[in-house]
């Protein structure tokens, strides 16, 4: 098991840079350690986003998989690290990432309508005194019209099945725009229907020379979905290019005893 | 109660200063209903109790203050301006204690409620005891009255409260995403503890203007009931506020009128009893989720049901038993009172088997069509399908009857 040690924040020695910040990468996470009490769920994960790519976040079940984004995205606090989105401070570049959370975390009785929570994605454009204008509108169900979604404008989100919820969130990340889309948990209790829409809509946006990473669950489509794998247990074992990292070592060390060794060459089938 | 001075207050001819007071307590019930509307969203409708309590001993020592400086203990503004002050650090101690030690929140909002009204009440018995005296009427912050409110008092509830209403607009969107989604409210730059601490401090001004018209032990009340009645009528978040705001107006001018015509009545408690009576009107009356259209929809969903089943007994020729279906079709003219199918009962009988027969062929002939979802027994596939798409299942139907 590779295990990464804490890295000290060396920038530079005598003059010379030995770690540049990668200002290219739209999500540069360096040292980042998040505890809930005294027990930590993510240590010291370096991990940079390559721009453009469609990342995959792989591990068990409370490997801070979650926990790792959201600290990168300043939702939780982080006990240390730093992060960086093309090369600035998260701070100041949040519209260029769009967010789309596990739909667990919300209450689905809100009084809102699809539309109503696609519009959501526009609020900070809108700030706080403007009123929604027929372009903001329009921009909303063109969202709601690519996740496949069209018709159901006017629907309670509480009467739709939980793939639909699903299609909701990432029309609001959709109308929101952003360079970098980070999504947890998409495609956990979808349809299958929904689970190609999705994909196709974050290959399209990938296409479009945009980067999405996303906290994924299932290790069968890893290789059909993505290009790149960071793959944690509380640190980082091991990230990089799927055809690289992506094998039954890595994943044994990522998951330890909990991967049947079964799995494992049929992994490796799926790749070649 | 005198009926003539209820029906002035009502129509604002009760005299200029009555008028002023009703309208004041027109905009606090909407302005109180307005934030309690995001308050109710966001879950923390407990929080605004604890903070409306702890007004009390700031009343308490705002009169000491005032009376031992030699002014008027009573000055409605002092007062006000007391009562923030510990409601604001009642406020921040439920949110300390929350952050920073074990403590759920509703364990918090026990201790800080019971605390400062205690304390407060304390405080009121040694006032009473003073001999500065005049500070009768104090109590009357308790369960709040209009009786006797001077002009300028009524026109600074007037002021505050439409102020409250511009904030209210202002701070409308990040409120209700934060409500819904404060991740993606976090994730978005929005500061999720500042927008909740900057939410119940509204609660917390609103809760001040309104001690003398409500009472501090009851605004909770005109900030919850509104909304609560309003989620009744709309299933949209920005609608809801001002349907409740609506309410809350209503209820507050309603309520003060009543209580003017009636001298023993306290303000608070005949503004929230008005507020309970539009939500049991709301409960019952409402279109979409009141119990009346509830019950009526779930009514005919019945009778469609067992329509439906006693047609398809017909066609097979079985007898119908059950009362109600029997009820059902006789009430429809499908068959006849001795229970004999009449011949629109017949055609029907043969239509629902029709129609039963299709969606078998549709569900063999493209077993993965999401469209089969829609199949609940009751809806005809006419109304799914395009015709030639029927007319395709029928052409297969008769190949199957035909063959050997």
């Amino acid at each position: 098991m590779r295990l990464s040690a804490p890295r000290p924040q060396v920038i530079a020695r005598e003059g010379q840079v030995v770690e540049a910040i990668d200002t290219q990468s739209p999500l540069d996470i360096r040292g980042l350690s998040v505890t809930y009490g005294e027990k930590p769920v993510v240590f010291s994960v370096d991990f940079t986003v390559p721009a453009g790519g469609m990342v995959a976040i792989v591990g068990p079940n409370g490997a801070g998989k979650s926990s790792l984004l959201k600290a990168a995205l300043g939702i939780v606090p982080r006990l240390s690290g730093e992060i960086t989105v093309f090369g600035r401070p998260i701070e100041t570049a949040r519209g260029r990432i769009a967010y789309v959370p596990q739909r667990s975390s919300v209450d689905w009785d809100f009084p809102a309508r699809v539309l109503d929570v696609v519009m959501m994605g526009l609020y900070r454009q809108l700030g706080l005194w403007s009123l929604a204008k027929g372009e903001h509108r329009s921009r909303a169900l063109a969202a709601i019209e690519r996740v496949g979604l069209a018709g159901f404008e006017e629907r309670q989100i509480g009467q739709l099945s939980g793939g639909q919820q699903q299609r909701v969130f990432l029309a609001r990340a959709l109308a929101q725009g952003a360079d970098l889309y980070v999504l947890d948990e998409p495609f956990a209790g979808v349809d299958a229907a929904t689970e190609r829409a999705i994909v196709s809509v974050l290959q399209s946006l990938v296409a479009e020379g945009r980067t999405v990473l996303a906290v994924h669950h299932d290790l069968a489509t890893v290789p059909a979905y993505f290009d790149h794998v960071l793959l944690i247990n509380v640190r980082r074992i091991a990230a990089g290019r799927i055809a690289e990292v992506f094998n039954a070592e890595n994943l044994q060390a990522t998951y330890g005893g909990r991967l049947s060794l079964q799995q494992l060459p049929e992994l490796d089938r799926n790749r070649s | 109660m005198s009926w003539d001075v209820l029906f002035a207050a009502l129509t604002l001819t009760a005299g200029y200063n009555a008028a002023v007071v009703a309208v004041g307590a027109a905009l606090l019930g909407a302005s109180a209903a307005g934030i309690g509307t995001f308050v109710l969203l966001r879950k923390r409708a407990l929080v605004s109790d604890a903070v409306s309590h702890a007004t009390l001993p700031g009343i308490g020592l705002a009169f000491i203050v005032m009376t031992a400086f030699g002014g008027d203990g009573r000055s409605l503004a002092g007062l006000m301006a007391g009562a923030a002050v510990t409601a604001a650090l009642g406020l921040l101690a439920v949110d300390a204690i929350t952050r920073r030690s074990r403590l759920s929140e509703d364990a918090a909002i026990g201790a800080v409620l019971s605390v400062f009204f205690g304390a407060g009440i304390v405080l009121l018995t040694i006032i009473q005891t003073m001999s500065a005296g005049r500070q009768a009427g104090l109590s009357s912050f308790l369960l709040g009255s209009t009786a006797g409110m001077l002009f300028s008092e009524a026109v600074l509830i007037t002021v505050a409260s439409a102020a409250g209403v511009v904030a209210l607009y202002a701070l409308r969107r990040p409120m209700i995403l934060v409500g819904f989604d404060p991740s993606y409210a976090a994730a978005a730059g929005y500061n999720v503890r500042r927008i909740d601490l900057a939410m119940l401090l509204l609660a917390l001004v609103i809760t001040v203007i309104g001690l003398k018209v409500v009472g501090l032990v009851l605004i909770v009340a005109l900030m919850i009931i509104p909304p609560v009645a309003a989620r009744f009528w709309t299933d949209r978040a920005d609608r809801m506020v001002l349907i409740a705001a609506g309410l809350g107006a209503l209820a507050g001018f309603v309520g003060t009128a009543v209580s003017a015509s009636a001298h023993q009545l306290p303000t608070g408690p005949v503004v929230v009893v008005t507020a309970f009576v539009l939500f049991c009107l709301s409960l019952l009356a409402a279109p979409q989720r009141g119990l009346l259209a509830s019950t009526l929809r779930f009514r005919a969903f019945e009778a469609r049901v067992h329509e439906r089943q006693g047609l398809l007994a017909i066609a097979r020729g079985e007898a119908v038993y059950d009362r109600f279906t029997l009820a059902v079709l006789r009430r429809r003219g499908l068959v006849r009172p001795d229970g004999v199918p009449t011949l629109i009962g017949r055609g029907a009988a043969a239509a629902a088997l029709r129609d039963e027969a299709r969606w078998e062929a549709y569900r063999r002939l493209e077993p993965g069509s999401p469209l089969l979802g829609r199949y609940d027994g009751l809806t005809p596939i006419e109304t799914i399908l395009a015709a030639d798409q029927i007319a395709e299942l029928d052409r297969r139907l008769a190949l199957r009857v035909a063959a050997p």
